[in-house]
């Protein structure tokens, strides 16, 4: 028996026996039949009317966690229906083209949607063993992805950034130029906006217009100035109908959820308020699983045509990647994408500090018959001349450029030539995999031909080309 | 049967039942009328404290709480190897073929080992009727894959005189194959048994590790070697590749049975070694390694509980195969979200709390843990010596090694692996930083390389370890004041260090060639750079030669070299002989002798 069938058809019952109100919780007395996770309805004395979910239920009290806050409510006639069913979303293809709220209701004034199913938003762990290993090469036209950092479909795959950079221009290019390459497949983008600013919500939406994506994307928007606990429901509501999407209707899914550092944040809020005891810097200690039970919702599965390829967008607090935000998200997904003020203010787009970066998956995704066979090589070439470069730089700084060997200062004019040439692209500029790779080969051939100690010698014979 | 309570609250995996009196302690209970699987771990009156294995969602206070009178166990027997489990012992396979869906539905109930399929049983010779048998003795075999030879033994509560035992023939395992009479008492034997996760074997005697566990890695074999019997941790932040070396070790080692516990990480690192280990081939004997392999998955979003429980069901299979006499590695990654779940559940029955809200006896489970592993004599007749090796990630968060987790882990482990992140972003993998690492095994495996591959090999690694050593003090030098000031020996020193990174240290585990490096090899590239590193000194202090010089006149050698890794081939090792003397002539040349 599923949870929703479970729970369904049981009983509303309601009370007016709010005890007790703390931050965006409520304790409810003399509660019978509420099960644990299920949701509720809280009338307010003015009839307005909010939602929420059970914490914990005992004998006596239950806890509700509100999700539009508590501001207003009373303990004397606030009623309080228990609604026998855990948080469900009746899903459609109908969605797609459309704007929905952080609970998943249609905010576009366009007709209430007719679901052809609902599910539960909390979703289900997919069995390890009905998983097939994400393998088909995205070609995103960006370089430093591309050929350094690729992305396969089934992959989560996120961008870490700063405030300010360019992150949402860089989602923005990845979603329109990402495509698989030799294949017309049905493709979806669903869009989690979860507690952003309204201007950067109008950018992703404008952006799907011109592009003429609009009617392929359905957009689930929570802003900075709505409640913070529908942010710990947005991106479970966009993963639902990702699910659906991909595993009922044979889409290739891409989700772009933006800014899980705001998700952390309303889970440590909701912790404080339940006192638990805090792990690092006041988040819960469960943040892993939480943020796993997210995450994870992105794969491929046995005898489903569909994908869910994952890129949440989180900003670094203080641009530290060891902070727990980042940091228990790197441990979860495949692989990140690390932006870097420094060549941001260099002038440099996409600002992808390469050596940071990482893609768990790229492994199976690239080489022949994918790619091209001189990729992984390249690849390996290209991170370690240029970390070797990177040390060669700030000792430059202490000694002088001048004082440094002939070949070493060949490492710094291909440091130069890598950030300005590779790395470097227009907003518009769509590179395909293999002029990636010529352009690698081109700065590589900087160096001279020992150096590359990492390429096969039928690849360095086949593509070296020495310059001066 | 058990005992039946009734819940009277629920929070997250934490359920809390009434009406529990003579329930025991970490007792299974079925809770709900969905009847998900739990396990008691406290008792306050008749009120007992149960984590649940499965999503709670929907349970409500007032549904009852089913005792059923044996502690969270593992069913031992043949059918375990190939299998992919959960955290509790269901297959994932039946699950999915049982349930028909893609997800892990909740109160699916399953039977680890296969109950129809019937395995051919040879009785062992020379057993007679009368006989009396102590725990452990060998009653037969069943091959229970063309890898593994299984090996039926009296369980180790178990013994008396031998009633009966089944001739050769095919049976499941829920047949009696003997009958064993003690004290008048009449106990029937079949091919499995089951036994308490959280409770160790026991075994006759525990012996000191003396033989190489060899990984074909060959920073592990060469400067960090784990020996058969010992117990290691691999530390590192995310992205310094913890599960692609826990992968190698996996695939390489020399280990008879390995046991993958995926505690609370990805769901694809599962699959993947799910869809590549049927494919590859063990490099030891050439046989698909899925043959030798038991997966236990709890993947990151799965219950939190079950993650608790998966490192004693990986171990306790582990000593089941040690108990036969078999060498098993187990690779338990990540043992950080096992300690996280131990705090969850820990915090949610409001314990106090000690550093970092970890439990205070994080450091006594992790000691009893890895105390778990070790090359034992096992309990019975004939005389058998196995070995339970344990390989445990470390996820320290933001890569700081005096977090909790891994300052405990390091007081009860031998082998430290630490990775390094500065390793990691330049791609130098494995990214095990051998500045910090350690293994205090390398005294003890000297023998078996002395004897096996050549009396230089401890020699030729402490050279290796001392170039290293200075190299990064050498480097300090550089940061500060460039590398004009430098002595041309520590110039050479700077040379021979980045020979042995690019060319020894760095290893490729996607290449086909590179991937695993057959002891020979390793030493044989280690002893073309140390052999060079000598004969420069000599021609270097004696003012002969400086290292521009050879860096210059050796330059395509060097890069040869360093290449050698990933173009010759573990059965073409002349080769490196033969490069070792072109560039030990080419040095004399170039020196004038």
């Amino acid at each position: 028996m599923s949870e929703a069938e479970r729970t369904r058809g049981l009983g509303v019952s309601e009370y007016e026996t709010v005890e007790a109100i703390k931050g965006p919780l409520l304790f409810v007395r003399g509660v019978s039949g509420v099960a644990f996770d299920e949701i509720v309805e809280v009338e307010l004395q003015n009839g307005e009317k909010r939602r929420g979910r059970v914490l914990d239920v005992g004998n006596e009290v239950a806890v509700v966690q509100v999700f539009e806050g508590t501001t207003g409510i009373t303990t004397v006639g606030t009623k309080v229906r228990f609604l026998g069913q855990t948080l469900e979303l009746p899903v459609s293809e109908d969605m797609l083209g459309r704007i929905f709220n952080g609970l998943g209701d249609p905010i576009d004034g366009g007709p209430p949607i007719v679901a052809e199913e609902k599910r539960d938003i909390n979703g289900e762990p997919l069995n390890p063993s009905a998983r097939t290993y994400p393998e088909d090469f995205i070609q995103t036209g960006v370089s430093a992805i591309d050929g350094m950092n690729t992305l396969v479909r089934g992959q989560k795959l996120p961008l870490f950034s700063g405030s300010g950079l360019p992150h949402n221009v860089l989602a923005a290019q990845i979603a329109r130029q990402a495509t698989v390459r030799g294949e017309q497949e049905e493709f979806a983008v669903v869009f989690a906006a979860i507690g952003i600013k309204h201007d950067e919500a109008l950018f992703f939406k404008k952006f799907f217009e011109e592009t003429g994506a609009i009617s392929k994307v359905a957009m689930f928007l929570n802003l900075a100035n709505e409640p913070a606990m529908i942010r710990l429901v947005t991106p479970r509501v966009a993963l639902t109908l990702a699910e659906y999407l991909a595993y009922e209707r044979d889409m290739h899914v891409l989700a772009i959820i933006t800014d899980m550092t705001n998700y952390a944040e309303a889970l440590r809020e909701i912790s404080a308020a339940r006192e638990e005891v805090p792990g690092r810097q006041g988040y819960p200690g469960y943040m892993y699983s939480d943020l796993a039970t997210i995450y994870e919702r992105a794969g491929r599965a046995h005898g489903k045509k569909g994908s869910i390829t994952q890129m949440p967008i989180l900003t670094m607090p203080n641009d530290d990647i060891t902070h727990p935000i980042p940091d228990l998200t790197g441990y979860i997904t495949e692989g990140q994408i690390v932006l870097d003020r420094s060549l941001y203010n260099r002038g440099i787009y996409p600002p992808i500090n390469v050596l940071m970066s990482l893609s768990r998956l790229m492994k199976e995704g690239i080489g022949e018959g994918k790619t091209r066979a001189d990729h992984a090589n390249v690849s390996d070439q290209l991170y370690s001349a240029y970390s070797r470069a990177q040390e060669l730089r700030s000792l430059a700084t202490i000694i002088g450029e001048e004082s440094l060997s002939a070949v070493d200062k060949k490492y710094l004019r291909f440091a130069e030539a890598f950030e300005r040439r590779f790395l470097s692209q227009g907003v518009n500029e769509n590179r395909s995999i293999e002029e990636t790779l010529d352009i690698a080969w081109e700065v590589l051939s900087i160096l001279p031909e020992r150096e590359l100690t990492n390429i096969k010698p039928e690849f360095i014979k086949k593509y070296y080309k020495a310059r001066g | 049967m058990g005992v039946v309570g009734k819940i009277v609250r629920i929070s997250g995996p934490l359920v809390i039942a009434d009406g529990m009196t003579g329930a025991q302690m970490y007792e299974m209970v079925e809770v709900g009328e969905d009847r998900l699987i739990g396990e008691i771990n406290r008792i306050e009156g008749d009120r007992a404290y149960i984590q649940v294995y499965e999503s709670t969602t929907g349970v409500k206070p007032g549904e009852p709480v089913y005792g059923t009178g044996y502690p969270l166990s593992v069913e031992l027997g043949p059918g375990l190897l190939t299998q992919i489990y959960d955290g509790i012992q269901r297959p994932l396979e039946l699950i999915k073929s049982k349930t028909g869906s893609i997800f892990v539905k909740r109160g699916v109930k399953v039977d680890p080992l296969p109950r129809e399929k019937k395995w051919h049983f040879k009785p062992v010779d020379g057993l007679r009727k009368g006989d009396k048998l102590e725990p452990g003795a060998l009653l037969g075999t069943v091959q229970e894959t063309p890898l593994i030879e299984h090996r039926v033994l009296l369980p180790p509560n178990v013994k008396g005189k031998l009633v009966e035992l089944a001739s050769e023939g095919d049976y499941t395992i829920e047949d009696t194959i003997a009958v064993v009479e003690e004290e008048g008492e009449k106990k029937e034997v079949k091919l499995y048994h089951r036994w308490p996760a959280r409770i160790p074997r026991p075994f006759r005697d525990k012996l000191e590790p003396t033989e190489p566990l060899l990984t074909g890695l060959r920073i592990i074999d060469t400067l960090f070697p784990m020996a058969k019997g010992g117990t290691g941790a691999i530390p590192g932040g995310f992205g310094t590749g913890k599960t692609v070396t826990l992968h190698g070790l996996a695939q390489w080692s020399a280990a008879r049975v390995v046991i993958y516990i995926g505690c609370g990480e990805r769901g694809n690192e599962m699959t993947e070694v799910l869809e590549r280990f049927p494919k590859y081939k063990d490099p030891w004997t050439g046989r698909p390694l899925m043959e030798r392999t038991i997966l236990i998955a709890n993947t990151s979003n799965m219950p939190v509980a079950a993650r608790e429980a998966s490192i004693y069901v990986g171990i306790t299979m582990a000593e089941y195969y040690r108990d036969q006499g078999y060498d098993v590695l187990l690779v338990a990654d990540s043992t950080s979200r096992w300690a996280e779940a131990l705090r969850e559940i820990a915090g949610r029955l409001e314990e106090m709390p000690a550093e970092e809200g970890y439990p205070s006896y994080l450091a006594s489970r992790l000691a009893e843990f890895y105390e778990r592993a070790g090359r034992v004599v096992a309990q019975g007749t004939p005389e058998r010596i196995g070995s339970v090796t344990v390989a445990g990630a470390v996820s320290p968060p933001g890569g700081d090694f005096t977090e909790p987790v891994t300052s405990h882990t390091k007081r009860f482990i031998r082998v430290f692996w630490a990775l390094d992140t500065a390793l990691a972003y330049s791609r130098h993998y494995p990214a095990i930083n051998w500045i910090i690492s350690y293994s205090a095994y390398a005294e003890t495996v000297k023998e078996w390389w002395h004897k096996n591959v050549s009396p230089e090999w401890y020699d030729l690694r402490t050279e290796a370890m001392n170039i290293l050593l200075r190299e990064d003090e050498v480097k300090e030098i550089v940061r500060l004041v460039g590398t004009e000031g430098l002595s041309e020996p520590d110039k050479l020193v700077l040379l021979t260090a980045r020979l042995l990174k690019d060319g020894f240290l760095k290893q490729n585990a996607f290449d086909p060639i590179d991937a695993f490096s057959e002891p020979v090899k390793q030493f044989k590239l280690l002893q073309a750079m140390i052999y060079f590193h000598r004969n420069a000194m000599k021609l270097v202090q004696a003012g002969k030669l400086n290292v521009a010089q050879i860096q210059d006149g050796l330059a395509d050698e060097f890069s040869e070299l360093v290449r050698a890794r990933f173009t010759v081939p573990n059965d073409q090792v002349e080769k490196i002989d033969e490069l070792r003397e072109r560039i030990l002539n080419k040095l004399s040349q170039l020196g004038g002798e």
